[in-house]
Order: C-alpha cells, then structure tokens, then sequence
C-alpha cells in the first residue's frame, strides 16, 4: 500500500483479513492521512465511522494494523520511483531501499490546486489543508484574520476550525452563484458572523514580503469580473480551497493508462469495478482514484484491498459477501443530489476503460 | 510560547514538547523538540522561508505536508530542505535559502 490515509489503511486491513502479507509505506510520521488533522464529525453511514472525528477514525485504523505481524508500517518513507520490473524505490531519511511487491494499492492522495492571481505567491498564502495542519496537528495559527477562498466543504470546515482556534475569519469567498459545501457546514459559520460572497472572486492579494490584504470582486453570469464592485479586506492570510487534484505521478510512472476527467479532479487512471489499473496488479484507491470524501476513500481502499488479496489466492468465506456490502455502501454515499458530479466522472472513466478493455 | 501557539481549543489538547533552541540566519530563537521547523518558525513570526532562484520573491510554505517543495531552506549547511516536514532539533542552524541552494561535498 503506497500511502497510510483512510484509503491505503482500510486496503491494508482488507488485504491483511484475507491472509495476505502487508507493507504499507507513507511519508508522514504517522498513520491516518489527512485524517489526523480532521476535527470535525463525518457524516455518511456507519461502516464509515459516521459521528466519529477525523482524527478518531485515523487512531481506530491504525490501531487494527499496528503490532500485526503480517502488517509492516514504514513511516516517514517516500515512494520516489516506480520501475519497469515492477520495484518501487522508497526513501527513508538518506537510506533508499527497494521492494517489489506482487500487488500494490496506491493511494497517494491529492494535492491541492493553486489559483492565478496577483500576489498568489506571497508568504501567507496557503493551502486550506496546510493551514489545517499547522493548526490542527502542531497546535500554530496561521495568523490574525484570514480569508478564505472557496465554498466547498473543505473551505468551510477550515473556516469553522479556524474560528474554534481562535482566529477571524474575515469571508469566503466563493466563484459559484452557490455554496459547494452542506448547508449544515455553511450555516456553521455563518452564525458566527462570516459572510459567505457567492459568485466573487480573489482580484489580487497584497504586501511587499508577506500578506497585508486582499481585494476581491463580483463575477458576473459567465464568470467574467464586475469593475467596481472591489472591496478590500486587511488580512494578514488568504487561504485556499480551491479543490484539490490527484497526485498521480507514480502512476505515470508505472504507465497506467490515464484520463482527464474534470469531475474527478484531473487526470485518473482507468480502471475496472476492482479498481485494478491498466498495469495488471497495480490497484487505485482513494482520493488518487477521483477526488471524492474520506468515506468512499476507506470503502475504496476496503475494495482495492480485497480484490488484490484475492487475486494472489486468498479468501475467506465472507468474501464475496464483504465486496458487495462495499459495492452497495459506495453506491449509496454517491447517491443524491451531491453526487452527481462524482457520477458523471465515474460514468465517463468506465466508459473509457470499456473502449480500451480495462473494463469488460 | 507566543501568542500564535494555541494554548486552549474546544476539542484539541496540545502536549508541549521539550524546548529547543535553534538559531534563523543567525537570530536565537526557540521551538519545540520534533515539531516541523517551519511551525517553530511561523509560531516565532517568521513565515519568509526562502526567495525564488530567478525573481528573488519571497516564498513561505504552501501544503505543509512536504508535497509542493515551497518551503525549502538551508538546515544545518544543506539545502533543499522542506521545513514543512523536516523536525525541529535542539540547536539546529536554519537559513532563509537563495537561489537553488548549493550542495556541500561530501565530507
């Protein structure tokens, strides 16, 4: 398992329940992904540890690993290579060592998206997930008031965990005519006195050296910016939520045949209903597979690391049984209005990997 | 330590870890043991991390998970270190980085 978030931990549980031998590699000093810095409750079904922390649900996974012989957890190791013969190279402090597994889950994650404004690239200007980290993980604020740029549930959740931290929140700011995120999330914040401006825009981000302010605007029906409805906020941090895309490079590598699906965050590897890529053996999960939410992320990862254990041999007899309950909950948490999105990008991929015979 | 330290928090307890001592091109300052030097930093008011190679703007972390390689600075003599990830150990010598850094021969 390349990678120990929600995804590459529930693919190692469901590989290592079946009897397969397990080494999961991830770059961070423990295990839980993004999870470790996730404050707030999940919603979705229980299988997905709905009502449960972020944080929580990383310490619950790992724990289900963690002193298991047939688990090996290499933390604070990168996987900076993926080769022909099939070995990966990972990098430990100054140590590199090679391994090449029989089958390997990746899931990597995301990376998020950056956007083109003037004096984007100011110290001040972050990530909202960096910001979550520096706050959430090592106990730092980010700074005195902040704007925040997206209304998507990420936007909105770190909105309302910056307030829990102590800090202001001068708005978001959103390009759509709408919020992107649960209403429960925007009405969070909104009683406490943060505008949410739909269908506005970061114009340009100030400061010599790092942040001073932020002017933003009113985009008009087809995006395009309104001259004179700027309006200036003093802030000392502009945080972005702009979305987030896959961090597929190790799947170039490996050459699994790629799409871009914008639904899905950007490019994806094509793939069939065991989330088997076109490079036999190689599985995705998780974010890295479309950018969806840590609950189809866990279900993901349970599919991948089923489907990867049993192509190797083993089994046990609720196998079949646990595939489908996967299959059925993933169904579920893409249903709805919500899920449309996520739908569209998944229909297209399928298609695609139909043309190319990834998918029977 | 300073005001940008969260001390109370409606759902998270911070343990303080031990304190260190580390200098910023050359100004003493202090952090906690094992905490990424770029936390140390941005709690110490820092968040000037190191300027581009060819425009000489200045940069600051971005992902802080060691993804986006913006926050890289010269520790302890070698450069291209991301401080977004690289722990805070007592007495270590961080420098804002210029240009691409240059790499030390082997001693």
């Amino acid at each position: 398992m390349i990678g120990a978030g929600p995804a590459g931990l529930c693919a190692a549980i469901a590989a290592r329940d079946m009897g397969a031998r397990v080494t999961c590699v991830d770059s961070g000093d423990r295990p839980g992904g993004q999870l470790v810095k996730q404050t707030h409750k999940f919603f979705g079904s229980r299988g997905q540890f709905a009502g449960k922390r972020g944080i929580d649900i990383a310490r619950i996974l790992a724990a289900r690993i963690e002193d298991d012989p047939m688990v090996d957890l290499m933390l604070e190791s990168t996987v900076i290579g993926f080769y022909d013969d099939g070995a990966i190279g990972i990098e430990h402090g100054d140590c590199l060592t090679f391994l090449k597994p029989e089958r390997i889950v990746c899931a990597t994650g995301a990376s998020e998206r950056m956007l083109a404004f003037p004096g984007n690239d100011l110290p001040g200007v972050y990530g909202a997930g960096a910001v979550q980290t520096l706050m959430n993980v090592h106990g730092v604020r980010p700074g005195k008031a902040v704007l925040m740029v997206g209304a998507g549930n990420i936007g909105l959740i770190v909105s309302y965990q910056l307030l829990q931290a102590g800090v202001e929140v001068v708005a978001v700011v959103e390009a759509m005519p709408q919020v992107g995120g649960y209403d429960v999330h925007a009405r969070k914040i909104q009683r406490a006195g943060v505008p949410i401006l739909t269908s506005h825009t970061v114009k340009a981000v100030h400061g010599t050296r790092i942040v001073e302010g932020a002017t933003v605007w009113a985009l008009g029906s087809n995006f395009q910016p309104i001259p004179g409805t700027e309006r200036c906020f003093q802030v000392d941090t502009v945080c972005l939520a702009v979305g987030l895309t896959p961090l597929a490079d190790l799947l170039w590598q490996a050459g699994c045949r790629m799409a871009y699906i914008p639904e899905l965050g950007g490019h994806v590897a094509l793939r069939d209903e065991n989330y088997e890529t076109s490079r036999p053996g190689v599985y995705v999960a998780g974010d890295l597979a479309g950018i969806e939410e840590a609950s189809s992320a866990m279900i993901e990862g349970t599919i991948a690391g089923l489907a990867a254990a049993r192509s190797l041999g083993h089994s046990r007899p609720d196998f079949e049984e646990r595939l489908a309950t996967a299959r059925a909950e993933l169904a579920a948490l893409r249903a709805g209005p919500k899920g449309e999105k996520v739908r569209r990008g998944i229909d297209r991929l399928m298609r695609l990997g139909r043309e190319v015979g990834i998918v029977a | 330590m300073t005001d940008a330290r969260i001390t109370t928090h409606p759902i998270l307890e911070f343990k303080e870890g031990k304190k260190v001592t580390f200098t910023f091109d050359g100004r003493e300052m202090e952090g906690y043991e094992g905490e990424p030097i770029a936390a140390a930093l941005h709690a110490a008011g820092v968040r000037v991390l190191r300027e581009s190679p060819k425009l000489n703007r200045p940069r600051g972390f971005f992902c802080a998970i060691g993804n986006c390689s913006s926050c890289l600075m010269t520790v302890d003599g070698r450069p291209n270190v991301r401080v977004c990830t690289e722990k805070l150990r007592e007495g270590m010598r961080v420098e804002t980085q210029r240009g691409k850094g240059v790499l030390l021969a082997n001693d």
